[in-house]
């Protein structure tokens, strides 16, 4: 398959990995991420993929064996969401931890309980802390591209540690988009066959990964893996760059759209911005200077390059598809009024909770978010720093 | 000490068996202390012993390598010929 194809998002984002030549998939299949790794398992029985798929008996085994293969050199692929990614958390840790350029395909699903299999972004968020690199895209060319791009800035020696491509669950992940495949000669000019791991298991030269690292040592492992998101900022602009060159298709850390004279910019991640961008082109033609800023790189999170793209607005109206009891907000609203702290004069921050499990996110709740934040813009005052849209209270 | 500039990336290790490099013997409590007059030179104490440190000499005699001995009293329980006592570190 190659060129544009009408394809289902899952087999866009398989296609992905068979082109970078993968060499391990080892995976545990998990509504809505089955479809990935169900379409990979064909590629390999099939042999158009040359590579092993390790079949295990958990998400915590599947990562697992990951992480074994990547020691041992091999390009590594795995994918899943929701329950399935809090049982691999641990091992997260042990893959960033050894500095494994392992990719993950997240995704996105809603945690139990209630039990939920719909998208929201509870599930990778949650590990936003275990030093995985995190995108989150908006459509099925997105999730294609980034997938590519995983593996060049995971591998990147600069960088080396794990890399989640998260694409929403069902909204991308079971629908048939139309997505501007690239082949085997073209990818060739972008990432080689193999992965050149920087140190890797062999019996002919001994060496121990993840061995104990005591109070007298761990602090500088733990401060490695800090510069390695630091580079991996710089690597991932790089990469995007050289993809775009190619290729023609660039994403950056975020997408703007319609922000440079807006009063208010609602800040999006995932699927949704393509329902926003139709609510700010209405509110627009009403003369309401609304825009909107898709955060795309997550981790690492660019504060000082968000806070310049937004610094000209009033206010600034965060979306999240994620909930975190006992916190001041969600977790795109904490982070993006704890990056704009130094900026006295800087705009208004909002918060919104929305699309929890499913729950679609309307052009009428974009509509709603901007009206109050456009309030906020005009007054100067916020009667609530963050709330829920689309609850019945 | 080397800055986290300087270590290998990762938790790696990149020369094999470097654990005789980092001594243990300061996690120690107790210490064995070997009567030599008892002792029947069976071997069982270097044989129970979880980190080799029960070491002969040249002139076949048994002692403790403190440089690793973590103080546990595996060779003392083990010893048939109660040869070994442990000693509080810093007593006589």
């Amino acid at each position: 398959m190659t060129g544009r194809v009408g394809i289902e998002v899952s087999a866009a984002v398989a296609e992905a990995v068979k082109l970078v030549d993968v060499d391990v998939v080892s995976a545990y299949p998990i509504t809505p991420q089955t479809h990935i790794v169900e379409r990979l398992a064909e590629l390999i029985a099939n042999g158009e993929l040359d590579a092993e798929y390790i079949n295990v008996e958990s998400e915590h085994s599947a990562l697992s064996a990951c992480v074994g293969a990547s020691a041992a050199g091999a390009r590594t692929f795995t994918a899943s969401n929701s329950q399935g990614l809090a049982l691999m958390h641990e091992i997260l840790y042990v893959a960033s931890g050894c500095r494994l350029p392992i990719v993950l395909a997240i995704v996105n699903r809603a945690l139990s309980a209630p039990i939920n299999i719909w998208c929201d972004h509870q599930d990778s968020l949650g590990a936003r802390d275990t030093g995985c690199v995190q995108v989150y895209v908006e459509d099925g060319q997105e999730a294609f591209d980034s997938t590519l791009q995983a593996f060049k800035v995971a591998e990147d020696q600069r960088v080396l540690l794990p890399f989640m491509v998260c694409l929403d669950g069902f909204i991308l992940s079971h629908v048939i988009e139309s997505v501007n495949l690239l082949d085997e000669e073209e990818i060739k000019g972008f990432i080689k066959s193999k992965m050149k791991p920087k140190y890797r298991l062999d019996p002919d030269k001994p060496i121990s990964m993840g061995v104990v690292g005591g109070p007298d040592i761990y602090s500088e492992f733990r401060r490695q893996q800090e510069e390695a998101m630091r580079n991996a900022k710089k690597v991932i602009l790089e990469v995007d760059e050289e993809f775009g060159k190619l290729y023609g298709r660039r994403y950056g850390f975020f997408d703007s759209y319609r922000i440079k004279d807006a009063d208010v910019i609602l800040l999006t991640m995932g699927s949704m911005t393509g329902t926003a961008r139709v609510a700010v082109d209405k509110l627009r033609e009403n003369g309401k200077k609304v825009g909107i800023l898709k955060v795309r790189v997550f981790r690492p999170f660019p504060y000082r390059e968000i806070c310049d793209a937004v610094k000209g607005a009033k206010v600034l109206a965060t979306v999240d598809r994620n909930i975190e009891p006992g916190a001041f907000g969600g977790v795109l609203f904490t982070e993006v009024r704890s990056a704009l702290h130094k900026y006295e004069e800087g705009p208004h921050v909002v918060g919104f909770i929305t699309g929890l499990g499913g729950r679609d996110v309307t052009v009428s709740n974009f509509m709603t978010m901007a009206e109050k934040a456009l309030r906020v813009a005009e007054t100067g005052k916020i009667e609530r720093v963050y709330e829920f849209i689309g609850l019945r209270e | 000490m080397k800055s986290w500039r300087e270590i290998p990336t990762g938790s790696t290790v990149l020369e094999p068996g470097n654990i005789s490099e980092y001594k243990t013997g300061g996690w120690r409590t107790f210490r064995p202390v070997i009567n030599h007059e008892k002792c029947i030179k069976c071997l069982l104490c270097w044989l129970y012993c979880p980190d080799e440190s029960i070491v002969i000499t040249e002139k076949g005699e048994f002692e403790v390598d403190l440089d690793y001995c973590k103080g546990c009293g595996i060779c003392a329980k083990e010893c048939p010929k109660e040869a070994i006592t442990m000693v509080r570190e810093g007593q006589e």
